[in-house]
């Protein structure tokens, strides 16, 4: 039979016979942004094939929450996206206060808002310097990293925890801010518009190695957004105005004052835009914050007093119910009334969402935590299929990955 | 937009009778109980359909009741970035069941439908790839179950005399603390040592 059924292969030289190289890229690989594991199928340098393997950083984070408290739960939310601690916080407390129906005083409400931003800008100076350096540039992340430290002196400067914060509490946030921290993220937030971002753009934006590296890699159409579930910077790359602050507003977001930026062609280099001008956004927005809370409406308490919050310090001492009741709050914690609910932050990386059952109890039935990581790792082998080995890297990189919310 | 709900529900059930058993509003969400077989069909209209447009799928979980003899819940998402409107589908699962998936539809079911399959062991018809996900290569179990415990089954450590790692079963030199902090005079449905009325015995 010569009609090629069993194939041509005595036609084959020893060159052509060639199969596709299989590789593993990761976990430990200083590109792959933390524990993750590709097993890539190459054709030449050409990716054929993408499976990655996740959970290597798997915590059980949502079984340890249905044994513990409410409150003993929030720490854990730090521990997702550690890049953005407070960020998360904000969709677990979010979610309680739509279950027990307490409303959050307005200057809770403002530094919530805040800190959230700050976050924001957290996540994407990592994200944006970490990203140039996987394509080969060394000195933004050292700058980058700079203008971190500094925001994570805020951090530390009001709960005094750098990065595991457990700031926001059900019902308000822990502590007020002291008037010199306001004075100083103002200043800090003028430098960072006149000094840092102005130097960055410099570096990367007009760099020929940096274009040549993104311009036309990764590129997501407004039908992939839909397939893949993709949010955040990965919905409004492609041109998709897309943003629950704007969209589904939560807390006090709809009194601010902000743009949505969004990109033109959906590749690497867009997102990289949107994310540099996000981070300007969210600077006006922390100068909107603290204009608010100088104001006389901004005054007053950051904890709904009631159940769910303890009481303060001076009635403790003098009030035997308010001593009962801290020690109750703190051992026992407060019970949520039964119900489902799902709420949604738009974190930097997206949608950060909780869904949350509870059964009446101080524990929750079962809480899920939603991670917008997840699914744009999900579509890892969708988006580098044909592209080559060093592109890998870029994509990873614009997905913006933290291992500790993609595996939780 | 409580009302934007009701009328999304009403509409959905009007068109697909068949699918739905059941659907309310609570805190504002709108949530559908489904039965199990219809499950694909009802995605698949709320995709295409003008008035619902449910494109993106946010999350699939699900959630264990062992004392009911359809012990899971499947519970879906469905975000409308077109309408700005929010669905949960849930659908009730024997431990033997097998769901539909809905991977054809939603190519983003697929790592939603392996983590569910990981952690609770729901076997979902039709998906293309249902291996574990997020526990370890090998691993047995399902730990989200509510009668897996927590502390697990197994520990590793690295075996200095082997040069690999070994797995052996948890000890633990102090009992997991597990509080229970439902206090006797709440209605605990058990009685405390020592606490049995003279009369039951």
């Amino acid at each position: 039979m010569m009609d090629g059924t069993k194939g041509f292969e005595d036609a084959l030289t020893g060159e052509q016979k060639i199969r596709n190289f299989n590789i593993n890229f990761g976990p430990q690989h200083p590109a792959a942004h933390g524990v993750l594991r590709l097993v890539l199928e190459l054709d030449g340098e050409i990716v054929e094939r993408c499976d990655p393997h996740i959970g290597l950083l798997h915590r059980g984070t949502e079984k340890l929450m249905e044994s513990r408290t409410y409150l003993q739960n929030l720490p854990y939310f730090d521990r997702l996206d550690y890049v953005a601690p407070m960020n998360q916080e904000h969709a677990w407390c979010l979610a309680i206060e739509k279950l027990t129906g307490v409303v959050v005083p307005r200057r809770a409400s403002l530094i919530r808002v805040l800190y959230s931003e700050i976050g924001r800008i957290l996540s994407h100076l990592l994200n944006v310097t970490t990203q140039a350096m996987d394509v080969g540039a060394l000195t933004p992340p050292l700058w980058g990293f700079e203008e971190r430290e500094d925001l994570m002196i805020f951090y530390e400067r009001a709960c005094g925890a750098r990065l595991h914060a457990a700031y926001f509490r059900p019902g308000g946030v822990h502590q007020d801010l002291p008037p010199a921290l306001l004075d100083d993220i103002e200043t800090w937030s003028h430098k960072f518009l006149s000094g840092f971002m102005v130097d960055i753009d410099e570096l990367l934006t007009e760099n020929r190695i940096f274009k040549q590296r993104n311009v036309d890699i990764g590129v997501v159409s407004t039908q992939d957004i839909q397939d893949w579930g993709f949010s955040g910077v990965m919905v409004r790359g492609s041109g998709m105005a897309w943003d629950l602050r704007r969209a589904q507003p939560y807390e006090c977001y709809d009194e601010f004052d902000f743009q949505i930026p969004t990109g033109v062609n959906g590749d690497c280099y867009d997102r990289y835009l949107v994310r540099m001008e996000e981070m300007r956004q969210s600077t006006y927005i922390i100068q909107q914050a603290i204009a608010k809370l100088r104001a006389p409406e901004g005054q007053g308490d950051v904890l709904a007093r009631g159940k769910i919050t303890p009481p303060s310090r001076s009635a403790m001492k003098t009030d035997m119910e308010s001593l009962i009741h801290h020690f109750k709050l703190y051992t026992e914690g407060f019970h949520v009334p039964a119900g489902e609910v799902y709420c949604a932050v738009e974190a930097p990386k997206g949608e950060f969402g909780v869904y949350l059952v509870a059964d009446g109890t101080n524990k929750p039935y079962r809480a899920k935590l939603r991670a917008p990581g997840y699914l744009h790792l999900q579509a890892m082998d969708y988006l580098a299929k044909g592209h080559q080995l060093a592109d890998v890297a870029a994509i990873i990189g614009t997905m913006d990955i933290v291992f500790g919310e993609v595996d939780r | 937009m409580s009302e934007q709900l009701n009328e999304l529900g009403a509409y959905i059930e009007a068109k697909r009778p068949d699918c739905i058993l059941g659907w309310d509003i609570s805190f504002g969400e709108l949530n559908m109980d489904v039965t199990q077989a219809n499950l694909p069909g009802l995605v698949e209209f709320i995709k295409g359909d003008a008035t619902c447009r449910f494109t993106s799928l946010v999350d699939i979980t699900a959630v264990d009741y062992p004392g009911r003899a359809k012990r899971f819940d499947v519970i879906y998402h469905f975000l409308s970035m077109f309408q700005n409107q929010r669905i949960r589908l849930r659908v009730a699962a024997r431990e033997e069941d097998m769901v539909p998936s809905i991977v054809d539809i939603h190519p983003s079911a697929n790592w939603f439908e392996r983590e569910v399959f990981d952690m609770f062991g729901i076997l979902f018809a039709g998906h293309p790839d249902l291996r574990r996900l997020l526990t370890d290569y090998g691993f047995r179990g399902h730990p989200l179950r509510k009668d897996f415990p927590t502390t697990g089954y197994t520990e590793v450590r690295y075996d200095e005399v082997e040069k690999r790692v070994v797995y052996e079963p948890v000890s633990l030199v102090q009992e997991y603390r597990q509080f229970d902090f439902m206090s006797p005079w709440e209605g605990a449905e058990y009685i405390l040592p020592g606490d049995e009325k003279p009369e039951a015995k």
